[in-house]
Formats: C-alpha cells, structure tokens, sequence
C-alpha cells in the first residue's frame, strides 16, 4: 500500500506542479481577450479588440521585426559554428579538447547578467557601436550551446562506423553526405536551431546590456508592464509570444524527444548545461 | 555489375589468382605498429579467419582489405589487381560491422538496399535483390521496420544482408557475433556457416576477426594466428591445433600444456592426457609426469583439473564426467596423480617470437 500512496503524492505533486507553471500563462492569455482595461476575473467581456491595436502600434511592430531578425542571425551563426564545434570535438582527440568543450559551455552555465556585463564592458572597451549586431553577438553566446549540446549528442549517439558503413558500400563523399550524414544530423539541426531561435526571442539580461537605442520585443514588453501602460494590448502581444516559443519547442522536442537528446541539449533548462559543464571539468 | 566485374577480373587475372593477397604489409599509427609485415593469400570462396587476441592486428589487417586504413608498406591484391590505393568504394568488397552500423533513419529494406541504390540499381531489380537476400538470412517481411525495432541476433541479419546483397568478391566480419550473448552466438555461427555455403557458389570469400578461438575452430576452412601485428601460423583448424608451431600458438589456440624434455619445448593437449592415482610405480619419463591436483574446476560436461608437476611447472588436464560426479571430482584435489600421454601427441613447439629474438 506504500507504493500507491506513493504514487498517488506523486500524483497530486506533479498537477500542482504543472498548475503553478501554467497557471499564470492561462491567466494572462484570457486576459488578452479582455474587453475591459482593468484586469479583474472573470473578465468582462471577449474581443480580438488588443490584438488589432497591438497589430497597429508602430513600436510593438518595430520590436517584433527587431526580435525576429536578432533570432534568425543569431540562430543562423549558432548553427554554423555550433555544428562545426560538435564536429570538432567529436571527431578529434587533440591537445586542450575537454577544456575546450567546457569554455563552449560556461557561458550558459553563467547568469545572463554577467555574460551581459562582460559583453558590455568588452564592447565598451573596444568602442564598439551599439546595435542590432551586439544584440545579436551576445544572443549567439548561448545559442552556439545549444547547437552544439545537441549535434554532439546526436553524433555520440551514432555509431562512428556509419560513414565507413556508407563508403564500404559503394558511396563515395557527396553520397555519403546526402543519404547518411544529413538525414542524421538534421533533426538535430533543426531542433537545436528552435530551441536556440526561442531561446534568443525571449531574452532579457543579455540583451538590456548589449542593446543601444534598440528595443526587441521582450524589453518592449517590460517597459510598458513597468510603466503600467497599455497592459491589454501587451497581454495580446505576450499571448503572440508565448504561442510562437511554445510551437517551436514543441516540435524540437518531437524532433529529439524519444531519446533524450533535448533534455541534455537544451537549455530551455539552463540547469541542465550548468550540469553538462559542471560534468565537464 | 558486381558479378561483371569480378568476373572481369578473374579473366584478366587468371583463375589461379588468390581472392586476396597481402604482400608485406606493414601500418603503424605513430610508434604503435599494428601491422607489422603480414603476408597472406585467401583463396576464392573460402572461409579464412584472423584469430588473435586483442591489439595482435587482426582488425587493422580486416580495416586495410576494406580499404579504411591505408598501409605504410606493402601491397593488397583483391582477386590479382592491386587495390593498395583505392578507396573502399571503389574495392569489391563489404564489411559487416561490430557494431553493425546500421543507418538509423531507414528501414531495413532501405539498409539492405543502400549499396544498389548507390550504384544506380533500378529500384525494381533493388526491391527483387532485396527481398531475395532477405529471405537468405531468414527476416522475410521486416522490410518496413526500422533497426532501432529489431532484436540484436535481427540487426546482425540485416547487417548481414546489407553486406551481401552486393555480391561482393569478399565479405570482411568483423568480430560479428561478439556483443551477442552465448546462446544467441552459438546460433548464429550456425546459422552463419549455413549462408556462407549457400552464397558460395556465388563465389564469395569470408574472411573473419574473432579472438573466440573455440569460434575460430569450429567455422573456419582455414585460419591464421595473429601476435602483436605478425602472423605466428597459418593453417586448418586441425592442423592449428594438433601441431601448434610456437608456444603462443599453443598457449592461445587450447590450454597452454607447456613441458620441458632435455632443453626441447613440448606441449599436449589436455584432453590427450591420461590421470590415473599415482602408485609411486613410475617416475617421470619422455611421455609421462608425477604430481598433485592442486585445482579442480567443474564444468558440467567435463572436469578440469590443474595439476602442479613435481619436476616444475603445471599441466592442465581435462576430463569428461564419464563416471565422476562433481563431489567426486573436487574431492580429487590435493590428490598425487599420474599423468600419461602417447608420444604423437607431445608436440615439439618452437619458443614464442620474442624469446626468439632475445636468445639470438
């Protein structure tokens, strides 16, 4: 009878766990469709009314065009780089290799404000504009993690043999490429890439130390809730945001979900890569 | 086109060219030699194995015939054209993996029919070939599923069947039936002799890596010993083990039974030797030995007993449980025995390589 006394705690533990995590979400995608400016529950009424406004407010767009290229750029050099640095570290056993994997993971391992201060002091020191590629230079430094977390996942979880299997065959290079090593890492590409596109869309920190004059989207955010200003179209906005981060981690989590790889990788979980690195050194 | 070219090349070649032939090949990756001189000639459909232990070369010389590794030294004839330079897929040969490297984002049909379709196979001849090897290695009807839903003894199959499909001149195996568990092994060796008959008449050559000696025997036409990057003999598994030339062939392929008579090097095979309780009757001879049991293992089917000779040195002796049951049988230890054998089965052995070198 322990046993299901115990599952039953368990039981009752997880629903309060996911209601404390999803609650908040529910209540502030309602009020999105609030036709009322003050939030009271129940709401008063339902309208798309927000989402029009917001749609319109030339500053909501700027920021939202402004987040949407910093993810895309960012996300664009952590696949390069991220992938080439799995390779790498995969492939070769070479002088200084473990210190290596463990400087590629530290920055994630670090709270955001101190990747951001020191970002900000280096570009300080180099007389480095403020821009949108400072914003951008700051995101890639935790998106190459993610990249490279889960291509190196990915390739360790492959048998080294499959390019010799593929030769031995009667492929040459381009085949093998084509047939064996895209179809194997792509997934991994793709759902590292979302993960680090979703990551970038909703920083903060990083991004408050690196930003000049610019605003992305989520600062715009916190400046109107700051200044209590036009809560209802900023909840129209937020219901926008939280669908376009959850979808993509939806499907990075399809993409990798039945192994495992996306819980070592991502650090939709920052804990996680801080274990990963920690495990490194 | 497979078939074509190999019988292409046997034409140009003669038939009397060996299937494989390796003339003083040499591979060292940095100080380590892996390879260090090995010359060998396989003949056409036969089943050749490389037994050593681990690190003796046998892989690395299987990785060379596949074309992975490229040697220092040497020269690599496939059915009498020298391939030394060419990249594996360019060599008519195929590998079956220890870890069988099976593609994990296809199905098995799209595995076994990888190297057609590489080749430009049209995909009807491909899908007829594919369903014909399949029935070979006994998975019909497992085209659809993907490896990661196959048992182990499947995905050896299909590895299998990926590697024959091809025709290929030589199958290379490497260490195949290891990461199975003992029953599973013993069925497939079995189960692997029995495809390599029916694809002999196709001509194709096995060559094998185990460090099984016990697997090496009971599959092998013929089989070569290999010892820190050397070959120590060459021969059948009869041959091999009845007339070990060296102490290592000795000691790695049976029991090392090693004994001295006046500065010359024996050895007997355990079960060769006759135990009886020593009547204090008959002293040490040519063919004989006093001792005492000092360790008895039961196996079941057979005891084995080591037995420490008065003279020095121990000697190993196996016997069925023809009458002795196993209280019987460890009772025996501690027990002064007579151990006796018939001269012809005392075989004069040359002392291990190393020893050679230092005495001269």
């Amino acid at each position: 009878m322990e046993t299901r006394r115990t599952r039953i705690g368990l039981g009752v533990a997880t629903v309060a766990v996911i209601a404390f995590l999803w609650l908040p979400l529910l209540l502030i995608m309602t009020y999105a469709f609030n036709s009322s400016t003050i939030q009271s529950w129940p709401i008063s009424g339902f309208t798309f009314h927000w989402f029009h406004e917001a749609w319109h407010d030339p500053e909501a767009r700027s920021s939202l065009w402004l987040s949407i290229k910093v993810g895309l750029v960012a996300t664009a050099i952590a696949l390069v780089l991220g992938t080439a640095a799995a390779a790498a570290i995969y492939r070769f056993r070479f002088f200084g290799r473990e210190a290596v994997s463990f400087l590629l993971l530290l920055p994630i391992a670090l709270p955001g404000i101190i990747t951001g201060m020191s970002l900000n002091s280096a570009f300080n020191f180099a007389s480095v504009r403020f821009s949108i590629w400072t914003i951008v230079v700051g995101h890639a430094t935790f998106c190459v993690v993610i990249v490279y977390n889960n291509v190196l996942a990915r390739l360790r979880r492959s048998s080294p043999s499959l390019l010799e299997a593929s030769m031995d065959l009667g492929a040459d290079g381009w085949q093998t490429f084509r047939f064996v090593v895209w179809p194997v890492l792509s997934t991994a590409l793709v759902a590292g890439g979302l993960l680090a596109f979703a990551l970038s869309f909703d920083e903060v920190i990083v991004t408050t130390f690196t930003a000049g004059a610019q605003t992305t989207l989520p600062i715009y955010i916190l400046d109107h809730i700051q200044r209590g200003q036009d809560l209802p179209v900023v909840n129209a906005i937020v219901f926008v945001v939280i669908l376009v981060t959850v979808i993509p981690v939806t499907i990075a989590q399809r993409l990798t979900g039945d192994t495992g790889v996306l819980r070592r990788g991502a650090a939709a979980s920052k804990a996680a890569a801080a274990a990963t690195g920690g495990g490194a050194v | 086109m497979a078939i074509q070219e190999h019988a292409a090349a046997v034409l140009t070649a003669g038939v009397d060219a060996p299937d494989v032939r390796l003339v003083g090949v040499r591979k060292a990756y940095g100080d380590v030699v892996a390879v260090d001189g090995v010359d060998l000639e396989i003949a056409s459909g036969e089943f050749f194995t490389l037994l050593g232990p681990s690190g003796s070369g046998k892989t690395t010389t299987l990785r060379l015939i596949a074309g992975f590794e490229r040697p220092d030294e040497g020269r690599i004839e496939l059915a009498g054209r020298d391939v030394t330079g060419r990249p594996p897929y360019l060599r008519n040969v195929n590998t079956v993996f220890q870890d069988y490297a099976l593609f994990p984002h296809m199905t098995v049909a799209e595995n076994v029919g990888y190297g057609l379709r590489v080749r430009g196979v049209a995909r009807r001849d491909r899908r007829m070939r594919v369903d014909e090897i399949l029935k070979v290695v006994q998975l019909p009807g497992l085209g659809d599923r993907k490896p990661i839903q196959l048992s182990g003894g499947q995905r050896q199959r299909v590895a299998l069947a990926r590697a024959l499909v091809n025709h290929p001149q030589v199958l290379l195996l490497d260490e195949p039936l290891g990461a199975l568990d003992l029953k599973l092994r013993q069925e497939m060796q079995i189960e692997l002799k029995r495809i390599q008959r029916a694809v002999r008449e196709v001509g194709i050559t096995f060559v094998y890596v185990t460090h099984d000696q016990e697997e090496a025997l009971t599959m092998s036409d013929r089989l070569a010993v290999f010892n820190d990057g050397r070959i120590e003999q060459i021969g059948t598994p009869a041959a091999v083990y009845e007339r070990p030339e060296n102490a290592f062939v000795a000691g790695f392929v049976g029991a090392s039974n090693v004994i001295r008579r006046s500065g010359r090097t024996f050895t007997v095979r355990p079960e060769k030797i006759r135990m009886t309780n020593d009547g204090g009757t008959r002293r040490d001879d040519e063919n004989g030995a006093t001792g005492r049991i000092r360790d008895v293992v039961y196996a079941g089917m057979f005891t084995r007993y080591v037995v420490d000779l008065d003279d020095g040195g121990e000697l190993v002796v196996v016997r069925q449980n023809l009458e002795t049951s196993s209280t019987e049988a460890l009772d025996a230890r501690g027990r002064r025995v007579l151990l006796e054998w018939r001269p012809e089965h005392a075989i004069e052995t040359k002392p291990k390589r190393e020893e050679k070198h230092e005495s001269s």
